[in-house]
């Protein structure tokens, strides 16, 4: 967890950025591996060979150089030493001896000021010579130290106690050295760059499956299931393209196969009501007659042929919902909407149910027009009004009123109240569910069972929004709200 | 009582209804294919049509245009609701009203009554003969005219006239027209009042899209002039 900053910051970084940072890193490793690789070896090779000539001609000088022992200091020694100078290689050097407390040089100085103790230390312990590498104010000098030994025996060396200093400016091979590392930089950087070129190509030969198949999971995204992207070679991305082409087929075939199955739901649903619907025509049309008829027979039949009558218009009802309900399901129900004075309508709507009495209230302020489709907005508050007086109880009271809230468009809200016990917590998430009983002992209601659900459907298909709940003081409070779509009466 | 011309192909619901409708005295002729209805039609002699929408054969519509053509018979449809497609087919064929099955037959008469319901007086001591522009409207031999020609205007059409020049620029929403001129509640199927205008204006107007005499108010509904 602690890395997922730094991960995510990585991450911020496009894909076509880390894989050309990958890229670059790598030839940048490489090369610059090469070239340091190169330029050590080259240049230990230019300066060894430098301090090897330099050493052994050294030695060379100052063996067959003749001192006379002990030195004095003076015209002879500066001679002699710059005899040896003059004879440097591979440069002319200069000369420094060292004895006792006598110093001469081949040079305007006596004493050197390149030459560390350590060397004088190291010319001490080595009969043989040792030499070192200075840089002194950016010029680098090769010193060498050469003490001279006389031989006590074949095996045993002594020293003298003089001791012979070389200092060599290594400038020429300094240059060389530079001009290597010119050289090695100069083949890096193009190289570098060089590399950015296949990098490129490369981000972009992996890049461009991936913003495919992006684009692949968006369409499918938005619903075309069909939508399949084309495989190019061999590679793993040609596989990842042939796996989500095949996803996407196998899920194409189980939406096509689901929504098949819930059309053929639907449309069963559907069409055992229309197959109910013309044997219940011809009943409906002779329950009057059974009505009318059933006083003159005895009682027996005249209760059946009573039950037959009553229970035909219950089964048109639950036909009728049914049919109702199947259309809201294949989206086949249309809002054929028009401007009505809301009060007037649901007036209109208690009165038709001859619902005037005492024991639905009102509370509808006039003057409020609204969209609406008469005929649906009219079976909502039928639906709701005999729901509260059913399974409530009066006085159910219905109001009205038109809200504007900032950022929406304005609202009708109409409410039904009723005087019941309210409706139990535990049924109220279901109250709109098709053939939802919220009082298990009650098997069969007045009702078909489908009313609030048509409720609901009637509403959605205004945009609006219905909810169930209870009042403070108890019963049950539907609210219904629906965008108006209009302005207030005038003109 | 009336005289029913019954034309439905399911036989339950021909006698269902045949049975419902004599029983409350009318006569009824019950006719199982549009050809042996329009066959009836001569010998028979309805005063109106119940006509169902889906028939083998010539179908409902295809009658209802048939009839037109010669006569002005009050016609209502027998539709199921969801068949929404075929009552406004049926409405601009020519149909004057339509009932949804499965209907009670007192539903189904108190549609009949509606249909063959005279307008009331649109006013008392009203002249007899009015004269809108071209259009000349006589309340009492129910005829209309325009330029003197006599037009043939399907009942709905010559209430709905009626009822709209009685009272001049005022406009009526759709839902009272429903109420006052078809006898149906106040939340019927407006679509009713839009296609009986639709084929009004095609007879009274001089170009239906601009139409002089019933005009529309968007949002509020329709009014007579003012020419």
């Amino acid at each position: 967890m602690t890395t997922g900053p730094r991960r995510s910051r990585f991450r911020a970084f496009g894909l076509r950025t880390r894989l050309l940072l990958a890229f670059l890193l790598v030839a940048g490793v490489s090369a610059g591996t090469t070239a340091a690789l190169t330029y050590r070896e080259a240049r230990n090779a230019v300066l060894q060979t430098a301090q090897d000539t330099a050493v052994t001609s050294f030695r060379d000088q100052v063996q067959q150089t003749g001192f006379g022992l002990p030195l004095q200091g003076g015209e002879d020694l500066e001679f002699v030493l710059r005899d040896i100078a003059r004879k440097g290689k591979p440069h002319p050097w200069v000369v420094f001896a060292e004895y006792g407390s006598v110093r001469a040089s081949s040079g305007e100085n006596p004493v050197s000021t390149v030459i560390t103790p350590e060397l004088r230390r190291a010319a001490r312990a080595n009969p043989h010579g040792s030499f070192e590498r200075v840089v002194k104010d950016g010029v680098p000098y090769l010193t060498i130290a050469m003490p001279m030994v006389f031989k006590a025996s074949p095996d045993s060396l002594l020293p003298s106690g003089l001791v012979l200093y070389a200092v060599m400016r290594m400038t020429d091979e300094q240059l060389n050295v530079d001009a290597l590392l010119m050289a090695a930089r100069d083949g890096a950087l193009p190289g570098l760059a060089v590399a950015l070129i296949p990098g490129l190509i490369a981000a972009r030969s992996v890049l461009r499956p991936v913003r495919e198949l992006r684009q692949a999971a968006q369409s499918m995204g938005s619903g075309r299931l069909d939508t399949r992207i084309p495989v190019r070679g061999s590679d793993e991305l040609a596989d990842l393209a042939r796996t989500f082409n095949e996803s996407a087929g196998q899920l194409e075939q189980s939406v096509r196969e689901l929504r098949e199955a819930e059309a053929r739901a639907r449309r069963f649903a559907s069409d055992v009501s229309h197959e109910l619907r013309t044997p219940l025509a011809g009943m409906l049309a002779v329950t009057e007659v059974l009505d009318e008829d059933a006083d003159h027979l005895d009682a027996d039949t005249a209760r059946a042929v009573r039950l037959v009558s009553a229970e035909t218009g219950k089964l048109a009802v639950l036909v009728e919902d049914l049919m109702e309900i199947s259309r809201f399901d294949a989206r086949a129900a249309e809002l054929n909407a028009d401007e009505v004075d809301v009060a007037e309508a649901i007036r209109k709507t208690l009165h038709n149910r001859h619902w005037s009495d005492d024991r639905v209230r009102t509370e509808l302020p006039d003057g409020i027009r609204a969209r609406l489709d008469p005929r649906r907005f009219d079976l909502v508050i039928a639906n709701l009004v005999g729901n509260a007086l059913r399974h409530g109880s009066a006085p159910v009271t219905v109001s009205l009123r038109a809200e504007t809230r900032s950022a929406s468009p304005p609202v009708l809200i109409t409410e039904v109240r009723d005087s019941g016990p309210g409706i139990r917590p535990e049924s109220l998430p279901h109250i709109f569910d098709r053939f939802y009983k919220a009082d298990a002992a009650r098997t069969r209601s007045a009702g078909s069972g489908l009313g609030l659900a048509i409720t609901l459907e009637n509403v959605k298909l205004h945009n609006g929004t219905i909810r169930a709940g209870n009042l403070p003081g108890g019963g049950a409070v539907f609210t219904v709200e629906i965008p108006r779509h209009a302005e207030e009466a005038g003109g | 009582m009336s005289r029913v011309l019954l034309i439905e192909d399911d036989p339950a619901v021909r006698e269902g209804v045949e049975l419902g409708l004599r029983r409350r005295g009318h006569e009824v002729r019950a006719a199982a294919t549009g050809e042996a209805g329009l066959a009836a039609m001569t010998e028979f002699r309805p005063d109106l049509l119940l006509l169902d929408l889906m028939l083998p054969g010539m179908n409902g519509v295809q009658v209802c245009r048939r009839v037109r053509e010669r006569s002005q018979l009050p016609i209502i449809m027998l539709t199921a609701r969801g068949d929404d497609f075929d009552v406004v087919i049926g409405l601009e064929a020519g149909a004057d009203d339509y009932i949804v099955k499965p209907a009670r037959t007192e539903v189904i008469e108190a549609r009949i009554r509606a249909v063959l319901r005279r307008l009331d007086d649109g006013g008392a001591g009203r002249q007899a003969i009015e004269v809108y522009g071209e259009l000349t409207v006589d309340r009492v031999g129910l005829t209309v005219t325009k330029a003197g020609r006599p037009l043939a205007l399907a009942p709905s059409e010559l209430k709905l006239l009626l009822h709209l020049c009685a009272a001049p620029e005022q406009v009526f929403s759709r839902q009272q027209l429903l109420e006052h001129v078809w006898d149906h509640s106040y939340h019927a199927d407006a679509r009713l009042v839009d296609a009986c205008v639709a084929r009004l204006r095609g007879k009274i107007e001089d170009e239906a899209g601009s139409p002089r005499y019933v005009q529309t108010l968007r949002g509020f509904g329709y009014r007579f002039g003012p020419l």
